[in-house]
């Protein structure tokens, strides 16, 4: 681990030296010009996984809900298998999915939609092209979507019967007990989930390479193409043939690389420090 | 509290189950999407020829990838041979040795973290490592690359699976005399072992299906393979070329690959749950 961090500093020297701190600033992006600048894929990564976190935070919790509480145990069994196969899905199959099925579904069906209906904002306007944020932000959803979940319902099954039972006994319905005992008992292992899905997103390389169109460009609409540091990083890696170019999108990695150390740094102190609480407590 | 009329209550007890119920529909209904999109595009493309023959350039219908099949299945084997020892005996020392003491919790807190981290990380690095010095790209890469992707997860379930065997196994073979690495090899390895093969067949089905370490790595070519120290074609960067390429011939190839990566990955992935779950009932 502290090979990696040596090893990616050593190599993006050239570009830390040559750009500074500005390399974290600046949009520009011009291998002619040998002028490089890490905002716009950072900004990408920033936004699809905000995207993604909107959609499946909810969706999870809320799946994990029907798993544990809700749902006849032998439906459950197979909802549960059926999400941990999801889960197992490489990410290049996702990315085939997503450029060839998924964005033309956006593109013809839904970013019309959109547009028509929430087009007053400066976030759905533009053409719809199919790939873009919006899309990538939708993919990273569902393939962090198995791993939010997975975590939530092993929280959830970790409530004491008796205190939800109490619950029951007071006379509340299913939804009651749920928002008021599971979700509150469980509420610091939910947020650690949705971190572990959040580091997840961060890094995730092909499915988004495949769909957020690769181009250097800030632009305020959803529908516009843009890149991420993980999809910059696949893309041009291999066509990089000036030191100073190689050596920034290094740099680049290493950027990704102290994000998700950090999350996953938080991570790890956060769940052990629940599993010390719960510890305690059982 | 403010009370609230029992049929709002219900109301909304009811409504919160429709929609957890379309949340899960949401995530079975996805699933089904891409299963079902990459089996039908992707069996058109099978055929003899597949399997069995060099590609072709793009224009020209026929051809195969032969020699990407045979390049993954030979990286992840390096990789495996290089992954499963290591992360094997990592979890010994973590789950037979190294206990609670500040150092084994240190390995255990870098693999957790090593484990989350993106596999594009993993691959740049190599690509420092080995590929820069090196001076050019290199099938022994992309198996370096995947095997540090093995290894920490290895490490982990193997070393939960060892903690399962209970130590009164450990203790009566101690008081027979026997020393502790025939203990360990003998007794603890062999009441684990379906527990230690399912956490590798994860780690495998887990590598098989990586894209962005082999990238940097491994490369691609569009020959055989003649030795592991040159660029070697494998299935999933040839999906990323062939996907990105305007030509249906190479698109419909991808998608055949896509089959291909995944029929395997899945089937790894229910092939371990099924032995795990088949111990659990022979135990239970």
């Amino acid at each position: 681990m502290l090979a990696i961090f040596f090893e990616l500093v050593r190599n993006s020297g050239l570009s830390i030296k040559k750009f500074g701190l500005g390399f974290l600033l600046s949009m520009a992006w011009n291998p002619v010009t040998e002028d490089f600048g890490a905002l716009t894929s950072i900004f990408g990564t920033v936004v699809s996984t905000i995207i993604a976190m909107i959609i499946a935070v909810p969706l999870s919790i809320i799946t994990a809900l029907f798993l544990v509480e809700l749902a006849p145990p032998i439906l459950s069994r197979i909802v549960g298998i059926g999400v941990e196969l999801l889960a197992a899905v490489p990410s290049i199959i996702y990315g085939m999915w997503g450029l060839f099925v998924f964005a033309p579904f956006m593109a013809d069906h839904i970013q019309p939609a959109l547009g028509k209906t929430l087009g007053f904002l400066p976030l759905f306007q533009g053409p719809p092209m199919g790939i873009g944020m919006l899309s990538a932000g939708i993919i990273l959803a569902l393939m962090i979507i198995p791993f939010i979940c997975a975590v939530t319902r092993d929280v959830f099954q970790m409530v004491p019967a008796a205190v939800k039972e109490a619950g029951f006994g007071m006379g509340s319905t299913t939804w009651e007990v749920t928002r008021k005992v599971t979700i509150r008992y469980g509420f610091r292992g939910v947020i650690g989930a949705c971190f572990l899905g959040l580091g997840r997103a961060v890094g995730e390389t092909m499915a988004v390479t495949f769909v957020i169109g690769n181009d250097h460009r800030i632009s305020a609409s959803l529908f516009s193409a843009g890149n991420s540091i993980a999809s910059t990083l696949a893309n041009e890696f291999a066509e990089a043939a000036e030191p100073i170019y190689l050596s920034s999108l290094i740099e680049l990695g290493l950027v990704l690389f102290l994000i998700t150390f950090l999350i996953q740094i938080f991570v790890q102190l956060w769940l052990r420090r629940i599993a010390k609480g719960m510890g305690d407590r059982l | 509290m403010k009370a609230r009329s029992l049929f709002a209550r219900r109301l909304s007890d009811y409504l919160i189950k429709i929609l957890s119920a379309l949340a899960a529909l949401i995530a079975i209904f996805a699933l089904g999407w891409i299963l079902s999109v990459v089996v039908s595009r992707g069996v058109s493309a099978f055929n003899l020829d597949f399997f069995t023959k060099l590609p072709t350039p793009p224009g020209i219908s026929g051809g195969g990838l032969a020699n990407a099949i045979l390049g993954t299945l030979l990286i992840t084997a390096l990789a495996s041979l290089i992954g499963i020892p290591i992360g094997m005996l990592a979890g010994v020392y973590l789950a037979e040795f190294g206990l609670d003491r500040p150092f084994a919790s240190m390995i255990r807190f870098a693999a957790n973290v090593v484990m989350g981290m993106p596999s594009i990380i993993i691959g740049v690095f190599v690509y420092t490592l080995v590929v820069k010095p090196a001076g050019h790209f290199s099938g022994y890469a992309g198996a370096i690359a995947l095997a540090i992707i093995m290894l920490p997860l290895i490490a982990r379930t193997s070393e939960d699976m060892l903690r399962l065997v209970p130590n009164s196994l450990r203790e009566s073979a101690l008081a027979l005399g026997a020393p502790r690495w025939k203990v360990t090899l003998g007794v603890v390895f062999w009441s684990a072992k379906t527990g230690l093969i399912t956490g590798a067949l994860l780690a495998l089905a887990r590598i098989s299906g990586e894209t962005a370490p082999l990238l940097f790595t491994a490369l691609n070519s569009s020959y055989w393979m003649r030795s592991p120290k040159e660029p070697t074609a494998n299935l999933t960067v040839t999906i990323f070329n062939y996907a990105m390429s305007p030509y249906p011939d190479w698109k419909a190839k991808a998608w055949g690959a896509s089959l291909l990566i995944m029929i395997a990955v899945l089937a790894l992935s229910i092939f371990s749950r099924w032995i795990f779950r088949e111990k659990k009932i022979r135990k239970g």
